[in-house]
Order: C-alpha cells, then sequence, then structure tokens
C-alpha cells in the first residue's frame, strides 16, 4: 500500500518534471518567434508609411531632420565597408594564426597561445570602440593627416583584431581535420612543409575558411558599439573608408540615445533597419553553417 | 628559403594578433590609472570629470547580473537537460536546437529591440532593471544552453545505467546522477555567460537609454546605467579627462570579467582533476 503510492507519487513528479522542461525549451523558441513578431509588427505602419521601393531605391538617410528620408543604401553602404574591413583584417591574421597552431606549434605552444587569443575575443565592444578611437584613429590621422576623427577604417581595423579569434578556431579546426595520410603522401613525395601547408592543407580546408570569412562578416555587420564610438554618425554614400559613415547598428543606437516616443516613424523606422539586419545576419550564419556542415562531410 | 618566409608570415600574424591585444591593454591602463581611486569606486556621476564616480553603474550591473543569473540559471540547465536526456531525438528537440544555435547568431542589438517593444513597452516594465535582465536572459541563454548539454554529454553512461538498473526514473538519475557530475562544466559556463552579460552595451542602451543617474537603484523596477553604458558615454565626450574616467571604468570592468574567467577555467581544471 505503501509502496504503490510511494511508485505513483514518483509517476506524477516524473510527468510534471518534464512538462516544466519541455516548457524552458520552448522559452528559446518563443524568443525567435517574439524577434519576429516584435521586428515585422513595427516594420509594417513604417512600410505603410515609407514604401519599399524609396527604402531601397532612395540615396538619403535623414530621418531625424527635415525633409525626413528614409533611403536606406547609405546605411548599407556603410555597414558593410566596416564589415568587409574588419573580415579583411580578421581573415588575414585568423589564417595566418590557424596556420601557425595548426601546421607549426607543438601542443605545449598551442595551449598556450590558443586561452591568450580568446581573451581577444572576451573583451567587451566597448572597450575596442575606445581603443578604436583613442589609439587606432591617431595613427592613421598621423599617417594621412586629413583623415577626421570618425572614420569606417579605425572602426573595421579594430573590429577585425576582435574577430581573429573567431577566424583562427573555425579555419584551424577546418585544417586539422584535413587527414594525416594527405599529408604524409605530398612528404613523400619530397615537398616541403610550407608546400605541404599551402597546397595541401589550405586546398583541403578551403570551405571552412570560406564559412569563416562569411561568419566574421555576419558577426561584424551586428557589431554595434565599435562602431557607434569611432565610425561616425553620418549616414553617406561612399566607399573612402577614411570618411564617416554611419552603420545600422550605429543608427539604432543614435535614436535609441534620446528618448524617441513610441508609434512616431522614427521610433518604428528602428524596427525596420533593425528587421533588414535580422534578415541580412541570419542569411550569412545560413550559408556559413551550411559550408561548415558540407565541408564536415567530405572526410567522412 | 621559401619555407623561413612562410613561417615568418604566420609567425608574425599570430604576434601581430597577440601585441594588439597587448597594446590594447597598455593603452588602457595607461590613460585610466591615474583616474582609479576609492572615491572613483564610491561617487556618483557628475558633470565635472575629477569628482566622477561609478557607484550608480557599478550597483545596476550588479543588480543586473543577479537577475539575469537567477532567470538564466533554472532555464538554461532545464532546457539542456531536456534535450540531452528527456527529448531524444523527436521533433521538438530538433526544432529546438536548430533554433538555439541561430539564436547564438543574433546580433546583440536585436535583443535590445526585442526587449524595448515586449518588455519594456507591452509588459509595460518601462525602462527598469528587470526588463533589462530579462532580455540579457535572452541573449545568454543559447550560451548556457549550449555548455551545459556539452557538460552533460561528458556524464559516464555507466553511472546512469547503474542507477536505471536499480529502478530510477529519468527525473531521479538527473537529479541525483547528472547534475552532480556535470555541475563544474554547468557552473563555467553560466559564468561565462554572466561575464558576457556584464560586457553587454548594446541592449541595455536601446533599453535604457543614456541616462544620467545618480542614485544606486532600491527595486528591481527602478530606472538603471551598467558600467559599460558609462563607459561609453564618457567615451564619447571630446574631452581628455573624460577619456580618462573612461578608460579607468574599463579597467574596473576588465578586472571583473578577468576574474570572473579566471574562476571559470579554475572550477572547469579542478572538476577535471577530480574526475580522474
Amino acid at each position: 500500500m505503501m509502496q504503490q503510492r510511494n511508485i505513483r507519487r514518483r509517476k506524477t513528479e516524473e510527468i510534471i518534471v518534464v512538462n516544466l522542461l519541455k516548457l524552458s525549451g520552448l522559452v528559446s523558441i518563443g524568443t525567435t518567434i517574439g524577434i519576429l513578431y516584435v521586428l515585422g509588427s513595427q516594420s509594417i505602419p513604417f512600410f505603410g508609411t515609407v514604401s519599399l521601393k524609396e527604402f531601397f531605391t532612395g540615396l538619403n538617410w535623414t530621418p531625424l531632420f527635415v525633409p525626413q528620408e528614409f533611403g536606406v543604401m547609405p546605411l548599407i553602404n556603410g555597414t558593410f565597408m566596416v564589415a568587409i574591413i574588419a573580415a579583411l583584417v580578421a581573415l588575414i591574421f585568423g589564417l595566418g594564426s590557424a596556420f601557425f597552431l595548426s601546421e607549426y606549434a607543438s601542443r605545449k605552444v598551442r595551449s598556450y597561445v590558443k586561452p591568450l587569443l580568446e581573451i581577444l575575443a572576451g573583451i567587451p565592444t566597448v572597450v575596442y570602440g575606445y581603443f578604436a578611437l583613442t589609439f587606432v584613429t591617431p595613427i592613421i590621422q598621423y599617417i594621412a593627416p586629413d583623415t577626421i576623427i570618425f572614420n569606417a577604417l579605425s572602426a573595421g581595423i579594430v573590429m577585425g583584431i576582435m574577430i581573429i579569434p573567431m577566424v583562427s578556431t573555425l579555419s584551424e579546426d577546418a585544417m586539422s581535420s584535413v587527414p594525416r595520410s594527405l599529408r604524409e603522401a605530398a612528404y613523400s613525395l619530397g615537398a616541403k612543409k610550407y608546400q605541404v601547408a599551402l597546397r595541401i592543407v589550405f586546398p583541403s580546408a578551403i570551405s571552412g575558411i570560406v564559412a569563416s570569412f562569411i561568419l566574421s562578416i555576419s558577426r561584424a555587420i551586428g557589431e554595434t558599439m565599435i562602431v557607434s564610438l569611432a565610425a561616425g554618425g553620418k549616414p553617406a554614400l561612399t566607399l573612402n573608408p577614411l570618411e564617416a559613415i554611419q552603420t545600422i547598428t550605429a543608427y539604432i543606437v543614435t535614436v535609441s540615445q534620446g528618448e524617441t516616443p513610441q508609434g512616431s516613424i522614427e521610433y518604428q523606422s528602428i524596427f525596420a533597419v533593425g528587421l533588414l539586419l535580422f534578415i541580412l545576419t541570419l542569411i550569412m550564419n545560413l550559408i556559413g553553417r551550411w559550408v561548415v556542415y558540407k565541408y564536415a562531410q567530405e572526410y567522412e | 628559403m621559401k619555407e623561413r618566409l612562410f613561417y615568418l608570415l604566420i609567425l608574425s600574424s599570430i604576434l601581430i594578433a597577440l601585441t594588439s591585444l597587448l597594446i590594447l591593454l597598455i593603452d588602457v591602463v595607461l590613460d585610466g590609472y591615474s583616474s582609479l581611486s576609492w572615491d572613483f569606486l564610491t561617487n556618483y556621476a557628475s558633470r565635472k570629470a575629477e569628482k566622477s564616480g561609478i557607484l550608480a553603474p557599478l550597483a545596476g550591473t550588479l543588480w543586473l547580473v543577479i537577475l539575469t543569473a537567477f532567470c538564466t540559471i533554472p532555464l538554461g540547465v532545464s532546457t539542456a537537460l531536456y534535450l540531452e536526456e528527456f527529448a531524444g531525438t523527436n521533433i521538438l528537440s530538433k526544432i529546438i536546437k536548430i533554433n538555439i544555435s541561430n539564436l547564438a547568431g543574433v546580433p546583440s542589438i536585436i535583443y535590445g529591440l526585442l526587449g524595448l517593444a515586449f518588455f519594456t513597452y507591452f509588459i509595460g516594465l518601462g525602462k527598469s532593471i528587470i526588463a533589462g535582465a530579462l532580455t540579457m536572459t535572452l541573449l545568454v541563454l543559447p550560451i548556457v544552453i549550449i555548455s551545459a548539454q556539452e557538460s552533460i554529454r561528458t556524464v559516464q553512461p555507466s553511472l546512469k545505467e547503474a542507477a536505471y538498473a536499480l529502478g530510477a526514473t529519468k527525473w531521479e538519475v538527473s537529479k541525483k546522477i547528472i547534475l552532480p557530475h556535470s555541475i563544474g562544466g554547468i557552473m563555467s559556463g553560466i559564468i561565462l555567460a554572466m561575464s558576457r552579460a556584464i560586457g553587454e552595451t548594446a541592449p541595455i542602451l536601446i533599453i535604457s537609454s543614456l541616462v544620467f543617474i545618480t542614485t544606486v537603484p532600491s527595486s528591481p523596477l527602478d530606472r538603471f546605467t551598467v558600467l559599460p553604458l558609462q563607459i561609453y558615454t564618457w567615451a564619447s565626450f571630446p574631452k581628455d579627462e573624460f577619456r580618462a574616467i573612461a578608460s579607468a571604468g574599463i579597467i574596473v570592468l576588465l578586472v571583473i570579467l578577468m576574474t570572473m574567467n579566471s574562476l571559470a577555467i579554475y572550477i572547469r581544471w579542478k572538476n577535471q582533476t577530480d574526475r580522474y
């Protein structure tokens, strides 16, 4: 009797717990739905006022001035300019680091260097913003005296430094999963170490390296504090990295700094550009992960 | 010859990466150390740089971390437990897993927009600490879930099987075998997630705007500021005095983060050495 009640109690407890755990799993799905709903529901009235054509083909972005214009191209231009500078810096130094860690470093060196490199990824972005503004920008101004304080180059370089560990880790993973037999085949034909690295390991790991490049652009597009501090707040259609620009994220910050009334077109506009940002990063993450996934199949 | 050149090239790329870390740290310390004092920690922000301190943002950061941890730990650990031990390979668990890896790639500023529209205005929590903490919870949840899943996976199957053989239910095995054996890894994941929450600026900026706060918040519904947000405010002033206290703030922030990260590494290391 006693035992039966005990079993029933344990069964009820089990059912309650399973459902509670399932519920907490649903929070993450709720988050995604919430993001889509919030961005969508604020963007719909925005695109009721501003046509999609005006949004994508307009060449001026001046929501905070009169006359208000909502052409998003200058923001996209600024966003991608900084992101591509960052991704290039990260690719060059990250790839070099990956070659070093995967092909040359001893286990011991690797065990010291990798955590040090990871520190770069753990430093808050506002610190990088400060570094860009107060250290890198003066150096750029020293080299090119006409450069104004806020410019895309400084933000891009510093953001690139921040992303080095990401590129390095992803590329190193790709390189170290290239089978030994391929390397040994090359050595047996008399190849030198750098030839093995460049002609065997690099082409075999290329999809992982490409993926790390795509993912780093995606990361850079969404970065906020570095560009807000160092790249300026002037939307501009320019390809000159020494000029001030504004990114999508920096625009959202500019509007949020003041107390923008809910329901105004300025308030709605940050959700509209937020939706654009969300879609851009989602597409890049999906492509990046698809490339990694495809590549993981190759050597199975 | 080419061999040497290639080696020099890749060696210098990693050295440049590490040197920039060093330069960044030295730059911050040189700019900020002279502004560091006991007064700096216990004063409120002021219009005058030399009288300014970080008491309000420190208190705000502390409130934020505690509330975020309070929400994140149960949610994160139970999701991980559900995915690893209870769900098996059903459709729901697949959707949750894909969803979590997608969420991990969403820019933090998007979470800020979610928090602003949902917690601040829709639920009506206003620009309060709790609105910030709930937003931060959603932001760091993927980190906690993924790291908790990894450490749950390392629990030896033989231990679990022994318990099942004695008639234990899944929940009993989870409670008495899996959680105690994976607690180290879970803890270090939680600490890393909290240090991420401490360093994040963008979502808090979206939710709380730039405010001049000269009180220590006394309830979760109060307005607040956090350390990185105060640093951002000071760094964006053009005057050198404010740059100096911005970097003093950065030193405090980095000391907090490094202490937490070392703690996480120590826990993980201790856990590994204890097990074998």
